[in-house]
C-alpha cells in the first residue's frame, strides 16, 4: 500500500528523494483522515521550509490540516494542478497529488524519517488508539 | 495514581450499522457517531439532489403529560404552543429568563394534555432538570431518550421513498406536521421536518427495530440515489440551509433575537423566561447580530476565526464552511448590528491574514419549491 521508494514522517507526509531534490506529499492515511479536499495552500518557489515547521495548509470540507515538511531546504517547484484540482489530494495522494519540491539543505535529515514498513506499523498503533 | 478512565462513549442503537457500511466514526458530545460514509461533498449532494439517511438517534426526547402541561411548556419555550393543533410540531427554544435560551428544540402536540420535545443530544440532561425544575404546575416531565432512536430521511426523493414504507400516505403531512405511523413494519412517530434545508422526514422508533429498518430504508432508496449521511453532511446542509446549530450561534450568551430567532420569540402570548429582556431589546436594540457571509477569495472561514471590519476585530465566526452545493466558502457571524448590512465587506482573519468576505441574505440556500 505505502510505496517502499518514499520515506514518511509521523505528521502524515511522504518524500521521495532523487539526487539532492526531494518531492513531497501526503500521505493515503492522511487525506482519508481529511476527508473531501477542496483547498491547498503552498509556498512559492524560491522560499525555504524547515524540517519539522509548517509549509502550507490543506483545506477539506471538514476541517484545515497543518503540512509539515520532512526536510529543510529551498522550494523549487510547486504542484500548479492542485489550484484548480484539490481533490487530487484525495485520488493520488503518493503520486499526481505532489506538493512541492524542494532542493535538500541537509541530506542527513531523511535518515530521521520512517521507511514504508516503519510507517505502516505507526498508523496502525494510532489507529488502535 | 491511578488515572480515571475515560467515560465510555455512547452509542446509538445503529452503531454496527454504520462500521458495517464502513463509516468514519467520530465522538460527538459524548456519542460514538458516523461523521462521514462516503464523502461529505457526495453525501451533502445526494439530499439536494435525491436523497440522504441520516441516523440522529443520539438527539434527545422529553415528554410531557398532564392537565398543566400547556401553561409550563408556555413558560418555559419561546414560541406560542397554544397554537399548535394535535399532531402539529413547532420549532422554539428553551428559555432562560437572560432571554438566551439553553436549547433549541422542536415540540410536538399529540394532545392538549401531551407533548413530545426532540433536543440537541448535547444538552437532553439539562434541558430534562431544566424543564423539571420550572415545573410549578405538577407537570409529568420524564426524558425518554433511551426509548427511541430516531432517523430523517431528508432530500426531494424522500418523499416517494417513505410512500413505499409507511402505512399511510406521508405526502399528506405538512411541513411540521406528524402522526403515528407505520414505517416498514415498525411503528413510530413520523414528522414532516429536517435539519438540511430539503423536504423530507424524521421517524422516532423504539431502538430494537433499529438496523432492519435502516436496511430496509436504505434498500428501497438505493435505485434513487439513498445513500447513508453522516453529521459531517448534517451539518454542511443545515449552514448553508442557514440554521442555527446550538453552542455556535446560539447559547446562553446570546438572546433569540440576536441569534435572528425573533421569529420564535411570540412576545405576544404572555409571560414566558426572558419576555421582558427580549421585548426590551426590541425596542432599544441589541449588542450584537447574526450574519450569514461569504468569502471573496479562496480559503474557508473556519469556526472561532476573528471577523474584522475595516481591520478591527469585531466577532467571531461562529460556523465557517465550504459549502458543497453552493460551490462557495460561507459561514454565519455575529457582528455590531449597525454593520449587519448585506453587501457590506467584512474580513475574516485566516492565519494571519485578512482575507475579504461579504455579508449576504440568510438563508445562504432556498430549496426550489
Amino acid at each position: 500500500m505505502y510505496p517502499p521508494e518514499l520515506l514518511y514522517t509521523k505528521e502524515h507526509e511522504w518524500i521521495r528523494v532523487d539526487e539532492s531534490v526531494g518531492t513531497i506529499g501526503i500521505t493515503d492515511f492522511a487525506q482519508k483522515e481529511l476527508g473531501d479536499v477542496v483547498f491547498v495552500e503552498l509556498p512559492k518557489p524560491g522560499e525555504h521550509v524547515t524540517a519539522a515547521e509548517s509549509f502550507g495548509t490543506i483545506e477539506s470540507v471538514k476541517a484545515v490540516s497543518e503540512i509539515y515538511s520532512p526536510v529543510s531546504g529551498e522550494v523549487t517547484a510547486v504542484n500548479g494542478k492542485l489550484q484548480n484540482n484539490p481533490e487530487l489530494v484525495n485520488s493520488d495522494p503518493h503520486g499526481e497529488a505532489w506538493l512541492i519540491r524542494v532542493q535538500l539543505a541537509d541530506r542527513a535529515e531523511i535518515d530521521k524519517l520512517m521507511t514504508a514498513d516503519e510507517y505502516e506499523a505507526f498508523i496502525q498503533k494510532e489507529k488502535a488508539h | 495514581m491511578i488515572a480515571p478512565a475515560a467515560p465510555a462513549l455512547k452509542r446509538t442503537a445503529l452503531n454496527a450499522a454504520h462500521r458495517a457500511l464502513g463509516a468514519k466514526m467520530v465522538e460527538f458530545c459524548g456519542w460514538d457517531m458516523p461523521v462521514e460514509y462516503s464523502g461529505i461533498t457526495r453525501e451533502h449532494m445526494a439530499v439536494r439532489t435525491a436523497a440522504g439517511l441520516f441516523d440522529v438517534s443520539h438527539m434527545g426526547e422529553i415528554q410531557i403529560r398532564g392537565p398543566q402541561a400547556l401553561a409550563l411548556l408556555q413558560h418555559v419555550t419561546s414560541n406560542d404552543v397554544s397554537r399548535l393543533q394535535d399532531n402539529q410540531a413547532q420549532y422554539s427554544a428553551l428559555m432562560l429568563s437572560t432571554g438566551c435560551a439553553i436549547d433549541d428544540c422542536v415540540v410536538h402536540r399529540f394532545a392538549a394534555d401531551h407533548y413530545f420535545i426532540c433536543v440537541n443530544a448535547s444538552n437532553t440532561d439539562k434541558d430534562y432538570e431544566w424543564i423539571a425544575q420550572c415545573d410549578t404546575w405538577g407537570v409529568e416531565v420524564r426524558n425518554v431518550s433511551a426509548h427511541y432512536s430516531q432517523i430523517a430521511l431528508q432530500g426531494p426523493k424522500a418523499l416517494g421513498i417513505m410512500s413505499r414504507l409507511a402505512d399511510s400516505d406521508p405526502g399528506d403531512l405538512k411541513y411540521y406536521w406528524f402522526r403515528r405511523a407505520r414505517c416498514a413494519g415498525v411503528e413510530g412517530i413520523l414528522a414532516r421536518t429536517g435539519y438540511t434545508g430539503e423536504d423530507g422526514f424524521e421517524f422516532y422508533f423504539p431502538p430494537d427495530a433499529s438496523a432492519e429498518l435502516w436496511n430496509t430504508l436504505l434498500d428501497a432508496g438505493r435505485a434513487e440515489g439513498l445513500i447513508p449521511c453522516g453529521l459531517g453532511a448534517r451539518n454542511t446542509l443545515r449552514l448553508e440551509a442557514g440554521f442555527a446549530l446550538y453552542g455556535h450561534e446560539l447559547d446562553e450568551q446570546t438572546t433569540l433575537l440576536e441569534a435572528n430567532l425573533g421569529w420564535i420569540a411570540k412576545l405576544d402570548k404572555g409571560e414566558f423566561l426572558g419576555r421582558e429582556v427580549l421585548a426590551r431589546q426590541r425596542a432599544q436594540g441589541m449588542p450584537k447580530k447574526l450574519i450569514g457571509f461569504e468569502m471573496l477569495d479562496r480559503a474557508p472561514a473556519r469556526d472561532g476565526y476573528a471577523i474584522c471590519i475595516h481591520g478591527k476585530p469585531v466577532g467571531k465566526v461562529t460556523s465557517g464552511s465550504p459549502a458543497p452545493f453552493l460551490k462557495k466558502n460561507i459561514g454565519m457571524a455575529f457582528v455590531p448590528p449597525a454593520d449587519a448590512v448585506a453587501g457590506r465587506e467584512i474580513q475574516v482573519e485566516i492565519r494571519g491574514r485578512l482575507a475579504p468576505a461579504r455579508i449576504v441574505p440568510l438563508p445562504f440556500y432556498k430549496r426550489p419549491k
